[in-house]
């Protein structure tokens, strides 16, 4: 009963796949896991608007939508409406053609992204073995994307938009890449699938994922602060700073096509996550031994929102960076910290098994910390808050 | 020489021809996008994963994006006043260029027979396999690649910085 | 006329080849110019690809690791090209090569 709770979206596939005359059934079965995809996170995406605009109204004292349906949950419904049925407005001077390529690539592109996540025990579009360098493939592709909105829209806070956004995705996609890379150093393989399967382990009834080692819990750290920037959410949203740049790259898009976009980008805060989830969190693979029963793909759901919600407590808590302390954040800090643990990892492979290695693996990367962060701060000052114009 | 091969193949050889062929230098470098993309799904079809999803991590994401930037910051998008923006010496590059394709074409057809040498059948070159090889036949490849890389970040940084106010004037 | 696979990528890769070249020769910009470069040289990956996908030893990996290598050599090439190109816009005010043409700064 529960190893069919587990596999009930592959019975169903195979069942409905199963009507068709045998040639189909490959291409059939292909087409309703895209189905399945374009079908769940859209359905997320709207879950995560009411969940942001609701939380993000605790946090600030507010109430957030509370009008349409209990509680406001119908809300995404209406903005969907109302999106929809609104004007397309393209600006005289744009460049017609790429204005609107811009939101539909990015969109096909970042839902290209969730083909090899696995979202559960057996539940992958594509396995393939390159399936991580596929994934970062798409996502260096959606500043292509970015780009296109803002160039062609000319306007110049546009452009200013999607250079800011440009620069801050490709700086981070470094560190991103980097903190990725010791977990395949580590699992000694690109495919996401057999990076779960290696955390699908428990001792003592706790399950082996990375996040629970030393340069495991380092490169988290690091990726999520990577993959906050790459999704130029806040405290990294420069790109769209109301107070400076109107919406940045997508302030001339109105109707659906912003819709598109704001579709693009909360898919990519989504898939950002089930990466992470993936690499770092174990994946679908359940917290405790005891809890194996529970079916894989509610595990992997589960830590998804779980880190939607840490991104939307942390949008509603951090101010803004400035464009210079984000790109010397970037270079100076997180990529070293991601190099440091590549060594670290391989310290920690070639240690064998013992506490020793614990010790040695943490005391490295605490000391590494504490000094750059000592040394990056030696020429702060902080006193009383003077004002130059104000008194 | 199935059906993809052949859209593959025109839909790279169009993304190309309009990369050199537009007037506006934006829509080039997004055309020049078409075309390595189109590489990338001929990589693909080739059974090389890795070469195409390599190709589109550093063809698209890293080298096309570094054009658009050079494009915008040189404000080379305006086109020039004066004639068109092919060179005065246009004929001359185009019969080269002709010359080029017509010795390639040549020496093409004339070893027709002898290019079906290899099995029908894809070989395997996973990421294991490459990843070995790299670290052991070609680790020396590897470090100097990485040198090489080291010295051209470097290189580009302080090629491309602001020369300090005093060691050349205006 | 194009009987086997391999002749047909070869031909795809004379065809990027030449129009490489023919942006490289012809065009006033010298960002054009590195375009038409980075075409020639993604030809050759093409071939090499090709090549050790029908030639006699796949498995020996040769034409793939060549081909891995120029990509990542290609993008540093990228990186200082441009990098040139905008210290040349900094001191000539332009991109177009028919005005750059003299010794003297």
């Amino acid at each position: 009963m529960l190893e069919k709770a587990d596999q009930i979206f592959i019975l169903l596939r195979n069942w409905l796949v199963g009507f068709l005359p045998a040639g189909w059934q490959t291409a059939a079965g292909v087409v309703l896991g895209v189905i399945g995809i374009v079908a769940v996170f859209p359905g997320l995406f709207a879950i995560t608007t009411v969940l942001e605009r609701k939380g993000l109204g605790r946090i600030q004292n507010r109430l957030g939508p509370n009008r349409v349906g209990p509680f406001g949950i119908l809300q995404p419904i209406a903005d969907a409406i109302k999106s929809l049925t609104k004007e397309d407005i393209v600006p005289r001077d744009a460049d017609a053609v790429v204005h609107f390529l811009a939101p539909v690539f990015l969109v096909v592109v970042v839902f290209m992204g969730f083909a090899v996540l696995p979202v559960g025990r057996n539940m992958v579009l594509v396995d393939m073995d390159a399936s991580l360098l596929f994934y970062f493939a798409m996502g260096a592709s959606t500043e292509v994307s970015i780009f296109m909105a803002g160039w062609s829209s000319r306007n110049k806070y546009s452009l200013l938009g999607a250079m800011r956004a440009v620069a801050q995705m490709i700086s981070y996609e470094v560190p991103l890449l980097m903190s990725s890379v010791v977990i395949v150093m580590m699992t000694g393989s690109l495919s996401l699938v057999k990076i779960v399967e290696a955390q699908n382990q428990y001792s003592y009834g706790l399950p082996h994922w990375y996040i629970f080692t030393p340069w495991g819990f380092a490169a988290f750290v690091m990726y999520a602060i990577a993959g906050t920037a790459e999704t130029n959410r806040s405290p990294f949203d420069l790109p769209e700073g109301e107070s400076e740049l109107v919406a940045g790259y997508f302030t001339e898009y109105s109707g659906f096509k912003f819709a598109l976009f704001f579709l693009g980008e909360y898919l990519g805060m989504l898939s950002i996550s089930g990466l992470g989830a993936t690499l770092f969190l174990g994946g679908w693979s359940a917290p405790l031994a005891v809890l194996n029963w529970v079916p894989s793909w509610i595990w992997f759901f589960a830590k998804v929102m779980l880190s939607i919600v840490v991104f939307i407590w942390v949008r509603g808590t951090l101010p803004r960076l400035r464009q210079d302390q984000l790109m010397n954040f970037a270079w100076k800090f997180v990529l070293p910290m991601t190099l440091l643990d590549l060594v670290v990892a391989a310290v920690w492979r070639f240690m064998g098994d013992g506490l020793l290695r614990w010790f040695v693996c943490s005391a490295i990367l605490i000391g590494v910390y504490v000094a750059a962060g000592r040394w990056g701060m030696r020429s702060k000052h902080f006193g009383p808050r003077s004002y130059r114009y104000a008194e | 020489m199935g059906f993809p091969f052949w859209i593959l193949a025109a839909l790279t050889v169009a993304g190309a021809l309009a990369a050199v062929l537009l007037r506006n230098l934006v829509h080039c470098a997004l055309a020049l996008t078409v075309a390595f993309a189109g590489l990338a799904l001929l990589f693909l079809n080739l059974d090389a994963q890795f070469a195409g999803f390599a190709q589109i991590l550093v063809y698209i994401g890293a080298v096309a994006i570094l054009v658009v930037f050079a494009i915008l910051l040189t404000r080379s998008t305006e086109t020039p006043k004066d004639g068109g923006v092919f060179s005065r010496t246009w004929f001359v590059g185009l019969v080269i260029s002709a010359g080029a394709f017509a010795v390639l074409g040549w020496a093409l057809l004339q070893s027709q027979p002898g290019l079906s040498l290899g099995p029908a059948t894809a070989p395997a070159a996973t990421v294991q396999q490459i990843g070995t090889a790299l670290m052991g036949r070609y680790v020396l490849a590897l470090e100097i690649v990485a040198l090489l890389l080291t010295a051209a970040l470097i290189g580009a940084v302080i090629v491309a910085r602001h020369e300090r106010e005093g060691t050349k004037e205006g | 006329m194009i009987t086997t696979p391999l002749a047909g990528y070869l031909l795809v890769a004379a065809l990027l080849f030449a129009i490489g070249l023919a942006g490289a020769l012809t065009r006033r910009n010298a960002i054009l110019v590195l375009i038409g470069i980075e075409l020639m040289l993604n030809a050759a990956n093409l071939n090499l690809i090709a090549f050790w996908r029908y030639g006699p030893h796949p498995e020996a990996l040769t034409g793939m690791m060549f081909a891995i290598f120029s990509i990542a050599v290609a993008a540093a090439e990228a990186a200082v090209g441009l990098g040139l190109v905008i210290a040349i816009h900094r001191h000539a005010h332009t991109t177009d090569l028919d005005e750059i043409n003299r010794m003297k700064g």
